[in-house]
């Protein structure tokens, strides 16, 4: 293929982000799986980058897991999005921004469903309006919050109190990206570098001083699925899939993570302690396993956050010696408080993989 | 070790690359066939054996081209060398001279 044909299909899978003045709407279950994750990601648009983002109590879950379980029909979870873009609208915002990678691929869908179909837009704009007498604005901008994350990485960058470096060798710390399916596997066009070349997070990690991992399960599915955990059952098949996947990247040595959905970090992080505890094996250096962290905490490692604000310390898998590695100074004695140094339980240590 | 009441599945993935094939390779050396094979399933389609029993040609050659033949390899044992599949194969391999050097070679 000649270069000018590969750069005119490359452009075709690049997103024009805009700058500014963003409505953002939280996730349902990251709340509870990652906590610091989206404060972070908030305070470092507001106050690092001094962006204008704008959030309110009043919006709900897209319906995402529901409407996936086949819980919920198509025009419910439909009315349900009608009603948080009406409320974009209502604060006079037109780029929307959400932190869970379901709902980014549910938007998407939806518009696409939209534009596809007029008539079922107007069959929601009046449920909208019947059930809340919310009128639907639709937002003329719509992104993950991974986007803008890699649209300000090289301003991240400039303000980087630590690099993804390992300080005992200087080499570039080895990272795994995992993209979640929903980004961009069902909307080529609407992720930063398509389906088959996510550049998304590949670009925070190339920014930060990282290098990206290359292997053969790359593009794998994490596991996490809906119906494959929703299910007690089916819970060996999530996790033969994360299995798959730690057994493809273990060769070439990772020293940590990075995802950009909900899931992918809950799962990888969670069953290497069901695999270690199964079969005894671990994936990291000296009977730990490899951390995994969402992108909004990679971001606050480098720009010098403290790591248990981040909310490290409700990882499963260990994050101490990948902080020992980029150097972040951190009081082992903080790790289990909560705000206003309260103290929190002290878990109980797993039998096969190595905890801090 | 704990009982989560869900456990990992067996992987099927073909690691190619730690395969045995010299076998395979001393195949294709005396039937170049082997690898003619387009996987149509003509043959297991028109086989009177694999009625009644789990012989299937098509299966045996690509888990051979595989480096899988523990797997398949039992099959074999069903085949009563009719030829019908010789008939019907639309690449032409003569498939019972091919059986029975896949007999010879890998010992069954």
């Amino acid at each position: 293929m000649i270069f000018q044909g590969k750069q005119k299909i490359w452009s075709d899978y690049q997103k024009e982000i805009p700058d500014d003045h963003w409505f953002y709407v939280r996730s349902c279950i990251r709340q509870g799986f990652f906590p610091g994750s989206e404060v972070a990601f908030l305070d470092i648009c507001r106050n690092k980058l001094g962006k204008d983002f704008f959030e309110t109590e009043h919006h709900t879950t897209c319906g995402g897991i529901a409407y996936h379980a086949e819980a919920l029909p198509q025009e419910t979870m439909m009315t349900i999005i009608a009603r948080q873009f009406a409320l974009m609208g209502e604060h006079g915002y037109k780029n929307y921004v959400c932190s869970c990678i379901t709902s980014f691929g549910l938007y998407t869908e939806v518009l696409e469903d939209w534009r596809t179909f007029p008539d079922l837009e107007d069959k929601i704009r009046e449920h909208l309006w019947k059930s809340c007498r919310r009128e639907l604005t639709k937002p003329e901008y719509l992104a993950h919050a991974s986007d803008i994350i890699y649209k300000f990485r090289n301003e991240i960058a400039a303000k980087a109190k630590h690099r993804l470096v390992n300080k005992f060798t200087g080499e570039p710390l080895r990272v795994v990206e995992h993209i979640g399916c929903h980004y961009s596997k069902m909307f080529p066009s609407k992720g930063v570098g398509g389906a088959e070349y996510p550049y998304v997070l590949a670009g925070m990690i190339d920014s930060w001083g990282g290098e990206v991992i290359d292997y053969p399960e790359r593009r794998h599915c994490c596991g996490f699925g809906f119906r494959q955990y929703l299910v007690k059952a089916n819970r060996g098949y999530s996790m033969s899939n994360t299995h798959k996947k730690f057994e493809s990247m273990e060769p070439y040595k990772p020293d940590m993570i990075i995802t950009n959905c909900p899931g992918c970090p809950y799962f990888m992080d969670r069953w290497q302690y069901v695999i270690a505890e199964q079969t005894g094996k671990t994936y990291g250096e000296n009977g730990y396993g490899i951390p995994v962290f969402t992108y909004e905490e990679v971001a606050g490692l480098v720009l010098g956050y403290d790591p248990w604000d981040l909310g490290l310390q409700m990882h499963q898998v260990a994050v101490e010696p990948l902080l020992d590695k980029m150097g972040v100074k951190y009081n082992k004695k903080d790790k289990y408080k909560g705000s206003g140094g309260k103290i929190l339980k002290i878990p109980e240590f797993p039998m096969n993989i190595k905890c801090c | 070790m704990i009982d989560f009441g869900y456990s990992l599945t067996p992987s099927s993935t073909i690691e190619i690359d730690d395969a045995d094939m010299s076998l395979f390779d001393e195949l294709c050396a005396v039937e170049p066939d082997a690898i003619k094979c387009m996987s149509c399933g003509s043959c297991a389609a028109s086989c009177t054996a694999g009625v009644f029993t789990d012989l299937n040609l098509r299966k045996v050659l690509l888990g051979l081209q595989r480096g899988c033949e523990e797997d398949v390899l039992p099959q074999l044992k069903s085949c009563m060398l009719c030829g019908k599949c010789h008939i019907v194969c639309p690449r032409g391999i003569n498939t019972r001279h091919l059986i029975l050097s896949i007999c010879k070679i890998y010992n069954i």
